[in-house]
């Protein structure tokens, strides 16, 4: 089946928030725009408005506009929509103005001067703070969770060797090409007027939670439909809570409507990125290289406010000492308050950090004991019946050294091997080397998440025979349209162009949940079906479900026998049986399942300019099965790039706690001339529990590229690099004189 | 007034010329301020807003359009330029012509996709350059984040009738 909105995305038909016309509900729309903090921390001495400009034109809202809380409702709610008197990073939203004229507006909010009394700001997360510089209990950390099992103490005692090593990784920057757009209006409803907020979003119910909040409203009288979306992979699961935030307070004060479309240089500076790390490991292992025991520290930049990341660092120990069995395993993480722009979710969502550290510590555990890098997994890698770090026992029945062994066939690792050693023997400046990552990632919310989502998908019936989904899932190019349409197809027997997937608008949908870690296929995928096993049992002889014609005929039937009435079928997530976490000790199963995969780079260094030059890239998963494959590679392709760039070029830095390189023509990311193809190859452990027997594809291929890339530079070079973008100005001083 | 930057003022309007030019195979007269991005013109005026503005700085290729036979980022043109040439833009290629990379999973968010498809058609029309250029070079100027690219080469070699890339 072909990606349903896929002609009129290449047609250039397909209308985002900017392309569409200001008629409607946008007729007589105003532009929105933010005026930010140029400080990183500090209290706002004023707000000074040039008096060149007529400013009885333009809608101005500061803080005292809010009519509820000033705060964005998410985990802490301790993120102000407009700082309230005191900011605490760059870029922070101070005030808004709203005008017709685009252009006038941008000139008008470039004239307006902040003026702040600097404090000391936090800028480098690996540095304990002064006292001069705390601003959260009395240590600045936003969270601290541990992972503990078995003795690890005991086991250092009694190792063959103890290995340690640090490794670090930089921020990085969604660049999804469509930037952040949002627009507002207000409706008549039966119980007073109806903000409705329509824009580019992950997650609708997250913007709809945040407008309640701070807007002091009840559902009935705020509405979030999502318009097409152009790229997320993260950026737009928080951050659009803030941008419908200020579109509908612009809205609410000139009652008309009101459009926010950021730049690129606005998208980039002042919204959230990847949590930078740094990861300390140190191991246990006898003399053929297993692991006896691990001891992991794990401290994330969290940012100037706590937004997501207790669930980033969360996920990022969880995955932090990878898919290997190990007996005694100690990991202490921490997310770090800093004055910089607050980190969000991205791809990986903290795991692709710890499995870089994870990855490129085994690589280094082989060159100590004079091992293969290969020898090491194999040794390591869990079994069926082996526990987590968690002490969640596998028993999925997914055979992981044969997974290992057909990634080495399908990239030709020996071949390529032999090659480059004969290559490196006669080349005066080029070394050409394999290196490998073996990952795993857990799929939907960890541990009792899903529960607590309660997650709810509806199928409607519609009088013409079809059926419609009815889901807060979104297309944001990964394909959530197409690949529910062949779930709920399959499920009711019907042809694809017999489902209608719904917009997702919050007046129409039910919460099926934020879509986020990977869990859209495998956990909304199963409710739709067992959705239209509800609709289907509603129409059959004693809860007996139909299918296919015989279906469509009930529907059109109930439909003529109940003219102008809702025909709908419900489901409610349903956790699989036993599986049980212990979220206060975190013991157990963190996941319901996991996707597996192997990555192997294989590269070509110059050693004169110290630049790194992929000759080919191979990803094998484990994902279950697969629902459309065109797409599900789509999707690897895409990751395996994403981790390309922030392997070797996507440097973000910094001045002040803000970000200098705010553009495409200094933030680097990879293009088609900078890549290889890219070989992907999927391996099919069907999961019971997944929509259409799926499990997760979305995040695990950003997990394992940057550690084989590097594994594969120490391989050609000998040069142990610990940290990306490996940058030639980083790689420089490592390689060998 | 105190603040004046050529003949914009910092409050006011600029001045307005009429511009013509041949945009998809029709004659167009436009007034406007001459040193308007011809991207702006053309989404916001002319009413073609498949031009798509993803960097501003002719870094993404996202608003690619052809000016008389050569591809270029309509962000860094000014309106003034295009006076009395040829200007293509997505909307001038049928979709019916574009199953090929359809099949291929040239496309997923969308946002890159208008200028890939620009860039894409440029090159299947101008088939030559290949002899020169990789088809990874030739389609460097646009970004893709979600691909890969993989997707968009593999279609763009099904466009132009050949084996495909590899998978």
């Amino acid at each position: 089946m072909q990606r349903l909105e896929g002609l009129s995305k290449l047609s250039g038909v397909e209308r985002y928030l900017d392309d569409e016309p200001l008629e409607g509900p946008l007729k007589g729309c105003l532009w929105g725009m933010t005026v930010r903090s140029p400080a990183s921390r500090g209290k706002i001495r004023s707000v000074s408005y040039d008096p060149a400009f007529d400013w009885s034109q333009f809608v101005v809202v500061e803080p005292c506009d809010i009519p509820g809380p000033n705060e964005t409702y998410l985990i802490e709610n301790d993120q102000p929509v407009l700082a309230p008197g005191y900011v605490r990073h760059m870029h922070e939203p101070v005030a808004l103005i709203a005008h017709p004229d685009r252009a006038l507006l941008r000139r008008a909010v470039a004239s307006v001067k902040v003026e702040i009394e600097p404090d000391p700001p936090v800028l480098d997360f690996r540095v304990a703070p002064r006292p001069d510089q705390i601003q959260r209990g009395n240590d600045n950390i936003i969270k601290k969770l541990q992972i503990k099992k078995g003795d690890v103490h005991a086991a250092f005692a009694r190792a063959h060797r103890i290995i340690e090593g640090e490794y670090e990784t930089g921020g990085q920057e969604h660049v999804y090409i469509e930037n952040n757009a949002m627009s507002a209006w207000i409706e008549d409803g039966p119980n007073g007027d109806v903000v409705v907020v329509r824009g580019s979003m992950q997650c609708p119910y997250y913007v709809l939670n945040a407008l309640k909040h701070a807007l002091k409203r009840d559902e009935s009288r705020v509405r979030v439909i999502q318009a097409p979306t152009g790229g997320g992979f993260g950026g737009k699961e928080d951050y659009p809570s803030t941008i419908a935030l200020h579109c509908a307070l612009l809205a609410l004060k000139a009652r008309r409507p009101v459009k926010i479309i950021y730049d690129r240089s606005e998208d980039m500076a002042a919204t959230p990125k990847r949590h930078p790390s740094l990861v300390r490991h140190k191991t246990a292992v006898d003399k053929n290289g297993k692991l006896l025991a691990q001891y992991i520290e794990v401290i994330l930049d969290g940012g100037a406010y706590v937004t997501l990341s207790p669930v980033v660092l969360s996920r990022g120990i969880i995955h932090a000492a990878g898919p290997y069995s190990c007996d005694n395993v100690l990991i202490e993480g921490k997310a770090v308050l800093t004055n910089s722009v607050p980190y969000g979710a991205f791809r990986g969502f903290g795991a692709p950090q710890t499995i870089f550290a994870c990855e490129r510590h085994m690589d280094r555990i082989a060159h100590a004991l004079g091992l293969d890098p290969l020898e090491v997994r194999r040794i390591n890698l869990i079994k069926d019946g082996q526990t987590t770090s968690t002490q969640q026992t596998i028993s999925d029945g997914t055979d992981r050294h044969a997974l290992l062994d057909a990634a080495l066939r399908a990239s030709e690792y020996d071949r390529h091997k032999r090659e480059s050693a004969a290559f490196n023997a006669s080349h005066p400046y080029l070394r050409r080397g394999i290196g490998l990552s073996t990952v795993l990632h857990g799929a939907g919310f960890t541990g009792n998440g899903e529960v607590y989502l309660n997650s709810k998908v509806d199928v409607g019936a519609t009088p013409d025979g079809k059926i419609e989904v009815l889901a807060a899932s979104t297309e944001m190019g990964q394909g959530t349209n197409t690949a529910f349409t062949k779930i709920a197809a399959d499920a009711a027997g019907f042809v694809p162009s017999d489902v209608v997937i719904g917009t997702p608008d919050t007046f129409r949908v039910p919460n099926s949940g934020p879509t986020v870690a990977s869990r859209t296929v495998m956990v909304v995928g199963k409710l739709i079906e067992r959705a239209i096993d509800d609709l289907a049992s509603q129409l059959g002889q004693n809860g007996k479900p139909l299918r296919g014609p015989v279906l469509k005929a009930a529907i059109t039937q109930w439909h003529a026998a109940n003219p102008g009435k809702e025909l709908k079928g419900r489901a409610t997530y349903a956790p699989p049986p036993n599986v049980k976490f212990d979220d206060k000790n975190y013991v157990g199963d963190a996941y319901a399942t996991f996707a597996w995969g192997v990555c192997i780079a294989h590269v070509e260094v110059d050693l004169r300019t110290a630049s790194v030059r992929l000759l080919d890239f191979t990803s094998m998963q484990d994902i279950g099965k697969v629902i459309n494959p065109v797409l599900a590679k789509g999707q690897v392709q895409g990751g395996v790039v994403q981790a390309i760039g922030w392997a070797l070029s996507e440097d973000i830095k910094f001045k002040d706690g803000g970000m200098l390189n705010n553009t495409l023509t200094n933030y680097i990311i990879p293009t088609s001339d900078d890549v290889p193809p890219i070989r992907v190859v999927f391996h099919e452990t069907p999961y019971r529990f997944g929509g259409g027997g799926a499990k997760g594809v979305g995040e695990l291929p950003m997990d394992g590229p940057a550690p084989a890339i590097l594994n594969a530079v120490a391989n050609a070079t000998c040069a142990q690099a610990m940290s990306i973008p490996l940058t030639p100005e980083r790689l420089l001083p490592l390689l060998p004189a | 007034m105190q603040h004046q930057a050529g003949n914009i003022s910092k409050t006011g309007r600029s001045a307005t010329i009429p511009i013509r030019f041949n945009l998809n195979g029709q004659k167009v007269e436009i007034a406007v301020d001459p040193t308007e991005r011809l991207l702006d013109t053309l989404r916001y005026r002319l009413n073609l807003p498949g031009t798509k503005e993803g960097c501003g700085e002719g870094e993404c290729g996202a608003c690619s359009v052809i000016i008389d036979g050569l591809p270029a980022n309509s962000c860094l043109v000014p309106t003034f330029q295009v006076r009395n040439r040829i200007v293509r833009t997505i909307e001038s290629i049928p979709a019916s012509s574009l199953q090929p990379m359809l099949e291929t999973g040239a496309t997923q968010c969308g946002a890159c996709t208008p200028g890939v498809v620009v860039t894409a058609n440029w090159i299947k029309e101008n088939s030559g350059v290949l002899a020169s250029h990789s088809m990874r070079a030739l389609m460097a100027g646009n970004l893709c984040r979600c691909t890969g690219y993989d997707g968009i080469i593999d279609g763009l070699e099904k466009w132009l009738g050949r084996d495909g890339g590899r998978s």
